[in-house]
């Protein structure tokens, strides 16, 4: 066998490529560890993560408690131990709450990974571990109240529609309903017939972040603003002549119930909730800058929410033709949105054109009531200008003062807000929208309302926002 | 009471592999052969004791008896294969036999947990394996002529490649494998071994310009067409392996920046041509973009990774079975879920350990030709647990290798047996010739 001396350079490289590989090891355990301590939890929490079911076999499901520490979901153990989760209050918060037995939805979804987990003393948890006696997970304290959510229910009565109440300044959802509802507590008996073909009423769905509705008049919104935008030194000399039907080559736009609203200027026109003013408006903007603010504003994007939601859609574009700009003006043609998303953009408006993001779980407590986590207030982002947004709460409190809006006008609090009668199809009444805000320059609470097929938004939202706005102004 | 027990031994696992872990880096301080057989001694304690541990779970929980008869098989094989190794080989090193049954262990353990079949099968193949593979520092130590046959390696080794490229099976979008008689063969993971041979080969001949260029061009050859089987993870090790070798044996500064920076380039060459590379790095970049297609497995992993945490759920009680191909490519989250994110840990270090000892041995050996092989294998040795390990856990982009002697899978252990044994058969080559030196110097 052949001697030769190591050679020093080949061993040099060999240890500068050790030293590569340990490093580049150190890395990625570096890497693994910060997942699993600081990552790991968000991960894991997803509904696509069939194994957090396995921990209710270890851990009894905590409870969902209103922001005043009312129970709204608890599990209870029956005879032979089997468990059942139980709503206290049945039906009225059977959407925001949702269910946790035929699949999850709500906060029960959302909320899964903290009421499977328990927070409890870890020598207590451990000894319960090792005798096979489950835990008591952790307590979800949600931004829920139940009065405004009970206010909330009694005004939207019977009538099919969508109610949600949000905190401009921190996005917490007050109170969040849909009707029809269900009762979570016999959903195991009623399931086939909600989920049976034949059903139309579509129970299951939560209006408020899943129902699609043409914005109708609350979109004049977004028109005011692009045409502000477009003109900011000028669109107050904006004038328009209304006989009631607004005509344009061959197109007719008719203001609602034929109103007639004579000379217009832009305030005017928006209190009023003029359609040939708006019309005409819209003739004169760019169709893709419309498009652009629409998106600004959320439309055809993802939502930053913590439900199952649908995406609002905003289709008109450069090149548009006249009846589809005509459309688009008065929130008619394609664009649909849903309430919770009307309440974001409203939101934004009253605070300053800064969206929070909304939330509705406000922090984690274990069995002992000691808090594991609190959930802050978060901003997703600035929507518009402030200048703008100020512009706009002075235009909605004009609907409230001299126009459209006079359900909400009273000495107790200052409202503002915009309404919406959205043609859906022909021969049917029209959804009714209310979307707004009080007190408006110090706004606390926002309210949007839906009323499907039941007449203008003035004389049926109104007056539900109204029911909503006196329970919160009157404690 | 068993409920106890699983609980308890959950910590208890996590606390032997630990100890055999620590064991394995305390064993470079010492350099007298009694203080590294007493740390050997312990680790081999450490590791049956975790694996009882592991087997009266898996047995309490199946509650089938074929898990109590394949725990003694087991346990034969592993006292069997340890003691008779160092009866027969006078000089090797325990340390890196050790790390082999540690390994195989902990593949046992999980893929008896996932499907006792496929256990079962695997041990067959890791029996078969050590048994032939048992001849090869024999061989290494008497047939000097393996450095005579360059060619043979890498036109042999390329043209399995070509056969695998145009009659290959498809499997997950690739071409890794060949059916031979009833089995399935994956050639990529010999010609591994073959290429390494040729490289080393080459380089021991000569480093001059000429042999360097035909030498690139010939790995180049074997990196390309492993590309075009979309093979990308056997890609990578062929390519680094290459490149760290060059620079071993040459030490030229030049050529490593040359072959990064073509690297580089084939990369971003490879991004625009293949949909399945964009797919990966799609998939790597945000899997929870498309969790139901291609998202899908990477996120699963990360959740069994996740809701095990640092201390795993153990044993029959996560559900690692949700992760595709999770006994290959992905058995590293299946460990970090039930096992525990520290026991995953402990088995990333000692796959380190075993990279660490590949390289003492091939800085001890003066031959060029045998230090080329030893660092050769270890570079490949080590580059495939980072990709399949980095790939399981999203720190890279997943290129779907076998983490080597865990993962299920029979060219894998076949040929990692055969890394193992030519690296052992080195260093008991070096022993033997130190001891003749001392005796004739005496």
């Amino acid at each position: 066998m052949r001697k030769e001396r190591p050679d020093p350079d080949a061993n040099k490289s060999l240890l500068m490529a050790t030293y590569l590989v340990v490093g580049l090891f150190v890395g990625m355990i570096l890497y693994f560890g910060y997942f699993l301590q600081f990552r790991g939890e968000t991960v894991i929490n997803n509904s696509y993560n069939a194994r957090l079911d396995r921990f209710a076999d270890r851990i009894v499901r905590g409870e969902l408690l209103s922001h005043d520490g009312r129970v709204l979901a608890k599990t209870e153990a029956g005879e032979g131990g089997a468990e059942k989760r139980i709503y206290p209050y049945g039906s009225l918060f059977a959407h925001g709450i949702g269910y946790s037995d035929h699949g999850k939805t709500g906060l029960e979804a959302f909320a899964n990974f903290y009421l499977l987990t328990s927070h409890m003393n870890l020598a207590e948890r451990t000894i319960n571990e090792l005798w096979g006696v489950k835990n008591i997970g952790d307590n979800v304290i949600t931004t829920l109240d139940v009065d405004l959510q009970q206010a909330a229910s009694d005004a939207l009565g019977e009538r099919r529609g969508a109610v949600v109440v949000m905190e401009p300044d921190t996005g917490k959802v007050l109170a969040m309903v849909s009707k029809p509802g269900f009762d979570p507590n016999t959903l195991g008996n009623d399931w086939d017939a909600l989920i049976a073909g034949e059903n139309t009423q579509a129970q299951l769905l939560n209006r408020v972040s899943q129902g699609l509705y043409p914005p109708g008049s609350t979109f004049k919104v977004i028109i005011a603003l692009e045409y502000i935008r477009e003109n900011p030194d000028t669109w107050q000399d904006f004038t328009f002549d209304c006989d009631g039907v607004y005509e344009q080559g061959e197109y007719t736009i008719s203001c609602y119930h034929g109103n007639v609203h004579g000379h217009q200027n832009l305030e005017q026109a928006f209190a009023n909730s003029c359609n040939g003013a708006f019309a005409a408006l819209g003739l004169e903007m760019e169709p893709g800058g419309v498009h652009q603010l629409a998106e600004q504003l959320l439309f055809n994007r993802e939502l930053p929410l913590p439900l199952a939601y649908s995406k609002g859609s905003f289709t008109m574009n450069e090149g548009a033709d006249t009846w589809e700009i005509l459309q688009t003006s008065i929130g008619q043609g394609n664009t649909q949105m849903t309430p919770i998303h009307n309440a974001m953009i409203t939101a934004a408006i009253a605070n300053g054109g800064v969206l929070m993001k909304p939330y509705l779980v406000e922090r984690v407590e274990n069995a002992a009531g000691e808090e594991v986590r609190r959930f802050l207030p978060e901003a997703y982002g600035s929507l518009m200008e402030a200048g703008e947004a100020d512009i706009l709460v002075g235009l909605m409190r004009r609907v409230v003062t001299e126009g459209t809006g006079s359900a909400v006008r009273t000495e107790a609090y200052e409202a503002a807000g915009k309404t919406g009668s959205a043609e859906f199809e022909a021969g049917k009444e029209t959804h009714a929208w209310f979307t707004g805000f009080a007190p408006a320059d110090d706004p606390q609470i926002v309210v949007t309302v839906v009323v499907e097929e039941s007449g203008s938004g003035g004389q049926v939202a109104g007056p539900v926002a109204r029911s909503i706005f006196d329970m919160y102004f009157s404690k | 009471m068993v409920n106890v027990i699983i609980e308890v031994s959950k910590y208890l696992m996590i606390l032997l592999i630990a100890v055999y872990t620590y064991l394995n880096f305390s064993y470079f301080r010492y350099h007298g052969e009694q203080g590294q057989r007493r740390v050997c001694r312990r680790q081999n304690i450490a590791m049956f004791l975790m694996h009882f541990v592991a087997y009266l779970i898996l047995y309490l929980k199946s509650e089938d008896e074929r898990v109590v008869l394949f725990y003694l098989a087991q346990v034969v094989f592993l006292g069997a294969y340890i003691g008779l190794y160092q009866v027969f080989y006078r000089n090797l090193t325990r340390i890196l036999v050790n790390n082999m049954c540690m390994l195989l262990c902990v593949g046992w353990i999980v893929m008896t947990r996932l499907s006792l079949d496929k256990a079962l099968r695997q041990f067959m193949i890791v029996a078969v394996a050590a048994l032939v593979t048992w001849i090869l520092p024999f061989i290494m130590d008497r047939v000097w002529q393996l450095s005579r046959i360059a060619w043979v390696y890498g036109l042999l080794g390329l043209a399995l490649l070509v056969a695998v490229w145009m009659v290959g099976n498809n499997s997950y979008g690739a071409q890794l494998s060949i059916r031979v008689g009833g089995f399935s063969l994956q050639p990529s993971e010999f010609v591994k071994i073959s290429f390494v041979f040729f490289v080393a080969t080459m380089f021991y001949r000569s480093v001059d310009f000429k042999s360097v260029a035909m030498t690139t061009l010939m790995a180049a050859a074997h990196v390309l067409v492993l590309v075009l089987s979309k093979d990308l993870g056997s890609a990578l090790i062929f390519f680094v392996a290459y490149l760290s070798m060059l620079f071993v044996a040459t030490s030229n500064w030049l050529y490593l920046l040359a072959g990064i920076f073509s690297g580089c380039g084939a990369s971003v060459l490879a991004y625009g041509l293949f949909a399945h590379v964009r797919t990966r790095v799609a998939a790597w970049r945000n899997p929870w973009a498309d969790i139901d297609n291609r998202g899908y497995q990477i996120t699963q992993s990360l959740f069994a990774i996740g809701t095990g945490g640092w201390f795993g759920m153990g044993l029959f009680q996560g559900m690692p079975y949700k992760i595709p191909v999770v006994e290959k490519d992905f058995v590293f989250a299946a460990i970090s879920e039930e096992l525990g994110g520290i026991f995953a840990v402990c088995v990333l270090l000692i796959c380190l350990g075993c990279f660490l000892q590949f390289m003492m041995i091939a800085a001890r050996m003066q031959a060029l030709f045998y230090k080329l092989i030893a660092f050769g294998l270890g570079m490949e040795y080590v580059i495939q647990v980072f990709l399949a390990v980095g790939g399981a856990i999203k720190f890279i982009p997943s290129t779907g290798v076998t983490l080597p002697f865990v993962s299920y899978g029979g060219s894998s252990v076949l040929s990692t047996f055969i890394m193992f044994g030519v690296v052992q058969g080195l260093y008991i080559l070096k022993k033997n010739d130190e001891e003749d030196y001392e005796e004739r110097e005496a």
